[in-house]
């Protein structure tokens, strides 16, 4: 392929990472104090903000409502300067709707939603600037997020993206590897007891390459959900000192 | 605006309060909340910045693309503006919710900051009547406790302040037509004069008196608010009434008065902020929302 090669043969990609290699991950709770959660994630130079508001009582008509859990209501968006060019609406085309419901599927199976029937809660996450892995930087943000809103979860729910170029698996793909043409993978983990909620894959495959692909995709998940504990950690501490006599 | 309920003995203490001339923070009638700037967050566009006045979320995005210049106007470039005021700010801004209030603020940004008053607009001409600069602001309301409009001008001027245009090339080829080449150098690029941005003061009557940066909670309070743009020298450029109550001329006077008087103080002390923020260049700590 003319131009730029995703992998070189010394085995270093586009941003000088090796395969395995995630990108910088930093990342801040509590960032606006009027919601009830919030949390800023930057994954390389995709960043991420996520804002949580509940549980509350259903917002709107009382049909959508479930008797014996909570109702999970996602909103993705993008901000329109956030891609190289410019979008011109924020939300409501397919895309952001697709991203939305797959929000939605990826956190209705890790929040506890029985422990608050006829309530809703709303997760509401913003990308400031999209340099892949939109998906990934979303759903880590909103569960740091999650656990910033007080709402009980049976684990993080960590998500990265891996490729598969000439026989090997990269993690944590950036915009240029994305659009690339080579295959992607979306995964979201529970990681400690290794449950995928969410698996999306585009492009061709052969299934032997799965197996692999998938084993990349579930280590940088693990990696993540460490980095994500130090970062809730942390805030914990910071938020004692001051709370503390 | 996010609904915020006020019951009846708040809003008489907080009537009698700025009677007294005391607000529910402490702060005097035309003392600003503590505000921060910050510019070039967002590495996509072609200028930002973010501010945060007390609860006050704004973000603003400004992205330079070439356009076909109005046919009025041929000489000159042109803003447009988008206010997305997004679901984080409040759950009623899911969906559609936000739109009416979005649209409400950029119309009146358009009037604001859109005329050649404002920006040097010719500065943004390529090639008269075929190519010009087109500045798309973006702003992004993040989180809303009162006093957008103040918020979102001042944080547009720091974009401004920030945005780097690249310098074009116009070459002609052989069959006459004209072919725009884009610096390749980052570094080659056109700055804008802010000079003469204005900013948005917003005034708010609560019973017979004024204050400057209302929150959520005084603008339910209030009857009618005061909206004036004023540039650093003083100047006034746009003014209109805001809210449902109604405002005697003497009041309108003496907030107009007031308006220009705490407006021409933003002005010094922003410019001040931008220019140090620019002089320590790369050696700058871009906190963002990390810090």
């Amino acid at each position: 392929m003319a131009g730029l090669e995703l992998l070189s043969d010394q085995g270093y990609r586009l941003d000088g990472r090796k395969a395995p290699e995630l990108r910088k991950v930093q990342a801040r709770m509590s960032v606006f104090a009027q919601a009830d959660g919030s949390a800023y994630l930057e994954q390389g130079n995709t960043k991420a903000l996520a804002v949580v508001y509940g549980p509350h009582e259903t917002r709107g008509s009382r049909s959508k409502s479930l008797h014996d859990r909570a109702v999970i209501n996602c909103q993705y968006s993008m901000a329109t300067f956030s891609t190289a060019e410019r979008k011109r609406r924020p939300h409501g085309d397919r895309k952001s709707s697709e991203m939305s419901l797959h929000l939605k599927q990826t956190f209705e199976a890790a929040v506890l939603t029985e422990l608050y029937p006829r309530s809703q809660i709303d997760i509401y996450v913003k990308i400031l600037q999209a340099d892949g892995g939109n998906y990934s930087a979303c759903v880590n943000a909103a569960t740091l997020a999650l656990v910033d809103a007080g709402i009980p979860m049976r684990d993080y729910v960590c998500a990265c993206t891996a490729g598969f170029v000439e026989d090997t698996a990269l993690a944590d793909l950036c915009h240029a590897e994305e659009s690339g043409g080579g295959t992607s993978l979306a995964l979201a983990l529970l990681p400690r007891s290794g449950n995928i909620a969410l698996l999306q894959m585009d492009a061709r495959l052969h299934q032997d390459h799965l197996s692999a692909l998938m084993e990349a995709a579930m280590t940088a998940c693990k990696g993540l959900s460490k980095v994500l504990d130090g970062v809730v950690r942390q805030h914990l501490e910071e938020v004692s000192v001051l709370t503390s006599e | 605006m996010a609904a915020v309920q006020v019951s009846e003995a708040e809003k008489v203490y907080l009537m009698h309060g700025v009677r007294d001339g005391i607000r529910l923070d402490g702060r005097r009638c035309e003392d600003y909340r503590h505000m921060e700037i910050e510019t070039d967050v967002v590495s996509n566009t072609d200028g930002s910045a973010k501010i945060s006045l007390g609860h006050t979320d704004v973000l603003v995005g400004v992205k330079a693309e070439i356009g076909k210049p109005k046919p009025t106007v041929p000489n000159e470039g042109y803003l447009e503006f988008f206010v997305d005021c997004s679901a984080n700010a409040t759950p009623e801004f899911e969906g559609r919710g936000g739109e009416e209030l979005g649209v409400e603020l950029s119309n009146i940004l358009y009037k604001v900051f859109n005329n050649r008053h404002s920006v040097d607009l010719r500065s943004l001409c390529i090639c008269p009547g075929e190519n010009c600069w087109v500045l798309y602001v973006d702003v992004l309301l993040l989180q809303c406790d009162g006093n957008l409009f103040d918020a979102i001008s001042i944080a547009i001027k720091a974009a401004l302040f920030n945005t780097r245009i690249p310098k074009v090339r116009i070459s002609e080829d052989e069959e006459g037509g004209k072919e725009i080449e884009l610096s390749d150098d980052p570094y080659d690029c056109m700055r804008l004069n802010v000079e003469n941005v204005p900013c948005i003061v917003t005034l708010c009557k609560i019973g017979h008196r004024h204050v400057v940066d209302a929150t959520l909670l005084e603008k339910a309070c209030s009857v009618a608010s005061l909206l004036i743009s004023v540039t650093h020298k003083g100047m006034v450029t746009c003014v209109r009434k805001m809210g449902r109550g109604s405002l005697d001329p003497e009041s309108i006077f003496e907030m107009t008065e007031a308006g220009k008087r705490v407006g021409k103080t933003l002005h010094a002390p922003l410019m001040e902020l931008l220019q140090k923020e620019e002089s320590l260049g790369k050696k700058r700590q871009k906190v963002g929302f990390l810090g």
